[in-house]
This record gives structure tokens, C-alpha cells and sequence, in this order.
């Protein structure tokens, strides 16, 4: 049980000319709720493919819980359920039918039908059952998708992107659901563009950038790290005095937000804002999210 | 109740792997066997009634065997071929251009299994058409039965070889048109020109010569073999080279798979 859940060891992967991983590291230890970041092209997917055996590394190792993923594929594989990013599904099948095929490829017959059942009330998928996968509305098929990679009750769970282009409450249930297998043991391994779900629902973060890591710490001391507070105002359509000028992090339609380490600063820049005859409309202050940490981080260049 | 126990997660080397597989794939073209079956099963019936109408009193090929019956064998292994080569083909090219087949992928299932699951249900399509335009064509025309054991061993050998052609299509192509390309240029080429309406004796020696390079002559010529107990050559001949022929075929293919060609990078 002291192996990590995941473990990767400099991993590189070529493509052509590209070298779209430079070396990764990173070991994800069982029960975490692991959030892997990064904006497109980063190689988060690329990591994930490898991970799933679906791309073989150029150089370096992936295991899961302590099996190759090449060597020993077939134990790798078995504790391992991957949600892919592309919404596909079976056209000739419907949605239970799917689930026990799936199932059954990992080697679980009838035995296992109580936990699809379980997978398809967590995930509201109950009354579609027995619709066919392509009857299905798009919401219900990237479910019917994540019910696929769970089939098996794999202990560790990759989610690549689950929620891309699904409503709010969708989103909510699904979450629901993975917490709730995250509490009975399962690791959990994400990849999201939003980035208050990482905030909310993950431990631990890694954010990459043009294939390599460039922060892996808990989302605290991410948080702490990037500590401050943004000071949202609105100011209409006017110039800056230029010794605020450089505190500046967004500007739009006349709301300003500035990035400031300190709660003495506030006064810094109502100061210079009376001073230039400037009148502020409205005022907020908010806390640093990951959304900051990642801009700071990935961001530019993104 | 839903509480992860890792005790029982690592199982490898089950058959239910497999068998689960293999039965996704019977069950995909069973509920469309309206196109998957019944439509070969006509289209050959058709092939009969045309051709035994235009040619039976004009052509003999065996001395005391009427062209019907003669035919018939032919477009009976014709069917089992075609069909077979179409059941591992289609299937994969549907779930490559659908993204799908990530689901097989993504499984333990090792690359003799993912071959043998694909590979069975091809032989199983082929030689269910095949029994289909068999029994539909006995009300035509009572046909005699030399070597049973030929005839089984020609139908599962022959399926075997075009499904394994298939999933070296299916893999191989990436686009429903270059399939339809593999099919049109290569399968109905072979297939036609092999023997199924005649002997390859009434062609010229030149003709007769490139015939004996067409696998499909020899997988038709020893199924007719079992019927008749003649035919253009030794059907040990014809074994040996379909069995070989299999047998190549089989291993490009494994090596296609374990290599990840086209299926993973």
C-alpha cells in the first residue's frame, strides 16, 4: 500500500520536431484528489495518453501503483479508469448494455452489476438506462462517458476535462459523485479549464507549461504562496496616475483590478486616485484564487 | 457499501476479458442483421437465379454437375469471404472514425485477445451467411455432399484469413473511403476473379497462371472441392496454401497490433 497510486519518472515524448514533455516527475499518492493544470498544448493530455497506454513515452517510466505502464500493462490498465476528452460513445448499445461490456473487458461478469447501478444513480443516468447511447442529449452522453471509465470501480481515476461545455448542474452531480468516491478511497487525477473546481475540489495541484511542471504544491500553499488581494474598481473611461500604473493586473471597460501584497497599498491607491481628481464608481475586494496563481504562472505565454 | 477494497483489483489472464469482446462484437452485427445477413443472403440468391437462368444448359463445368450446382458452392464461400472480410472491417473502422474503440484500448485485453475476439466473430458472421444461402438453396437445387470435413475446414479457414484481412483494413485505414477503396480494389476484385462462376481451366494458360496467385481460387475451389469431390487442383494444395496464407496473415497482424500501428503512438 506504499506504493504511490501514480508515478512518473522523467518522462519525455517526441512528436516529430516537438518535444511535447521535457522530463516530467511527479508521484500522485493513493487517496489524493490531484488537479493537473495547464492551458492547451501544455502536454496535460499528452501525460494522460501515456498514463492510459494509448502513447508511448520517448524516454522515462509510468507506473500505476507500483505496475509499468508498459511492462505490465494489464494490472496498470486494471486499476486505471481514464475518462477521455472526446465525447464517444458506442451507437449500438445503450447505456447499462455499454457499462457491462465495459465492465466485462476488466474481467467483472454479473457480480458487478450492483455497482454500475450505484455509478448510474451517482451520476443520474438511473431512468436512461436503457436509451441508446446515441439517443442520448450531449450532457447525458459525457456522463454515460465517465459511468464508462467506472464501470470496472477502478481505484484510480483519470478525468480529462469531464466537465468541458456541460451546465452548472451537471457539473454540481458529477463533482458530487467523484468526492464521494474520493472518500471511499479512490484516487483522483483531473484535468479542468475551470479553475475553481481544481480550487475547491483538489489537494493538491500541478500546473504544467509548455511540457514540463512549473509548480506542484497542495492548493494552499499555492494559495499562500501567491498570497494578496485584488482591488476591483471602477473608474470609467480615464488615465491613471503612472505610480499605480505598474500595480495594475486587468483592465477593462473602465474596471481596474489591482494586484496588491498588502492591506496598506489600499490607501496608496485611493490616495493617488483623489489626488488626479479620479472618482471611484465601486469597489471590491477580493481574495488571490488559482486563477491568479495560474495566470502568474502559465499565463503570458498562454 | 461502494467502500474500495484493492484486494480483488488486480486480475489478469481472465477469459471473461476476451469472451466480452467477442460477444460486443456478435451482438453489433446481430442487431442489424437485416443488412449484416439478410441482405448477402438476397444479393447471392439473386447471383443464382441470373446466372443459373442465362447459363444452366449452356455451360457445363464438371462432367454430370449442372451449372446451378456447380455455382452454388462458389457463391456460398464467396459470401462466407466477403462477409467475414466486412464484419472485422466495419467494425473497426466504425469505432476508429467514431473514437470509440479508446474504450477497447484502455482495457487490459492484451493484442492476441483484441485479434481472437475480432477474429471469431468474423468466422461467425461469414459461416452464418454462408449456412443461410446454403439452406435457402437447397429448395433450388439438391446438392450432393463429398467431404464434409473439406467443406468446414475451407469455410472456417477461408472466414478466418478475409477477417483477418479486415482488421488489417480496419486498422490500416483511417477513413470510411479508403475502407470502401480496400474493398472495391482489392476483395471484389479477388473474389470475383477466382472461379466462383467458372473453372479457371476455360480460361487462356496466361490467365489460368495469375489465377493461381489469387488465394481466394484456391479457398473456393476446395470448398467446391468438398461438395463434388473435384476440382481444379489437390485440395490438400489448396489447404496447405490457404493455411499458410492464414497463418501470415495472422502474424502481420499480431505484430500490427502489439506494435500500437495506427492504434496507439
Amino acid at each position: 500500500m506504499s506504493q504511490p497510486a501514480i508515478k512518473i519518472n522523467g518522462v519525455h515524448k517526441h512528436f516529430g520536431a516537438l518535444h511535447a514533455l521535457k522530463g516530467i516527475d511527479l508521484a500522485i499518492e493513493p487517496g489524493e484528489f490531484f488537479a493537473l493544470l495547464g492551458p492547451n498544448g501544455a502536454g496535460k493530455s499528452t501525460l494522460i495518453n501515456i498514463l492510459a497506454g494509448l502513447i508511448t513515452p520517448s524516454a522515462g517510466s509510468v507506473s500505476v501503483m507500483g505496475f509499468d505502464v508498459g511492462r505490465q500493462y494489464q494490472q496498470a490498465r486494471q486499476l486505471l479508469g481514464v475518462v477521455p476528452q472526446e465525447l464517444v460513445f458506442d451507437p449500438f448499445f445503450n447505456v447499462r448494455e455499454m457499462l457491462r461490456f465495459q465492465a466485462g473487458y476488466f474481467g467483472r461478469g454479473r457480480e458487478n452489476d450492483g455497482w454500475i447501478d450505484e455509478v448510474l444513480e451517482g451520476l443520474g443516468l438511473t431512468d436512461k438506462a436503457h436509451i441508446n447511447m446515441r439517443k442520448l442529449s450531449g450532457g447525458m452522453k459525457r456522463r454515460a462517458l465517465i459511468a464508462q471509465a467506472l464501470a470496472h470501480k477502478p481505484p484510480v481515476i483519470v478525468l480529462d476535462e469531464p466537465t468541458a461545455g456541460v451546465d452548472v448542474e451537471l457539473r454540481q452531480m458529477v463533482w458530487e459523485f467523484i468526492k464521494k468516491l474520493n472518500r471511499d478511497g479512490h484516487t483522483i487525477i483531473l484535468t479542468t479549464h475551470y479553475l475553481e473546481e481544481a480550487e475547491t475540489l483538489c489537494s493538491r495541484v500541478g500546473m504544467m507549461k509548455q511540457g514540463e511542471i512549473v509548480a506542484l504544491d497542495s492548493t494552499t500553499n499555492l494559495l499562500n504562496k501567491f498570497s494578496g488581494k485584488h482591488l476591483r474598481l471602477t473608474l470609467g473611461d480615464v488615465v491613471l496616475p503612472a505610480n499605480i500604473q505598474v500595480l495594475v493586473r486587468h483592465d477593462e471597460k473602465g474596471v481596474y483590478t489591482f494586484a496588491l501584497s498588502d492591506m496598506t497599498q489600499i490607501e496608496f491607491v485611493l490616495s493617488a486616485l483623489r489626488s488626479a481628481n479620479i472618482k471611484v464608481l465601486d469597489m471590491q475586494l477580493n481574495e488571490a484564487d488559482l486563477e491568479d496563481v495560474f495566470m502568474s504562472l502559465v499565463g503570458r505565454s498562454s | 457499501m461502494s467502500a474500495l477494497k484493492l484486494t480483488d483489483q488486480v486480475k489478469v489472464g481472465s477469459f471473461r476479458g476476451p469472451w466480452t469482446l467477442l460477444k460486443k462484437e456478435l451482438l453489433r452485427f446481430w442487431r442489424v442483421s437485416f443488412q449484416t445477413v439478410a441482405a448477402p443472403v438476397i444479393t447471392a440468391l439473386l447471383y443464382l437465379l441470373i446466372f443459373s437462368h442465362v447459363l444452366e444448359g449452356h455451360v457445363q463445368v464438371y462432367d454430370g454437375v449442372p451449372y446451378t450446382a456447380f455455382l452454388i458452392p462458389g457463391l456460398i464461400m464467396m459470401s462466407v469471404l466477403q462477409n467475414a472480410f466486412a464484419n472485422s472491417s466495419s467494425s473497426l473502422i466504425q469505432s476508429k472514425v467514431m473514437g470509440n474503440l479508446v474504450f477497447i484500448l484502455l482495457t487490459p485485453l492484451t493484442h492476441l485477445q483484441f485479434f481472437l475476439a475480432f477474429l471469431i466473430a468474423a468466422i461467425i458472421r461469414g459461416l452464418v451467411v454462408g449456412l443461410c444461402i446454403y439452406l435457402v438453396a437447397m429448395w433450388f437445387v439438391d446438392l450432393n455432399v463429398s467431404n464434409p470435413w473439406l467443406i468446414i475446414a475451407f469455410a472456417l479457414l477461408g472466414s478466418a484469413f478475409l477477417g483477418t484481412f479486415g482488421i488489417i483494413a480496419g486498422i490500416w485505414a483511417d477513413r470510411f473511403d479508403q475502407m470502401a477503396a480496400f474493398q472495391n480494389f482489392i476483395i471484389m476484385p479477388l473474389s470475383f476473379l477466382s472461379g466462383v462462376f467458372y473453372s479457371i481451366h476455360s480460361l487462356p494458360p496466361f490467365w489460368q497462371k495469375v489465377s493461381q496467385l489469387n488465394p481466394f481460387f484456391y479457398m473456393i475451389d476446395g470448398f467446391r472441392y468438398g461438395f463434388f469431390g473435384k476440382g481444379d487442383v489437390s485440395p490438400l494444395v489448396s489447404l496447405s496454401i490457404v493455411g499458410v496464407s492464414f497463418l501470415v496473415l495472422a502474424w502481420i497482424t499480431l505484430k500490427m497490433l502489439k506494435s500500437g500501428y495506427k492504434l496507439r503512438s
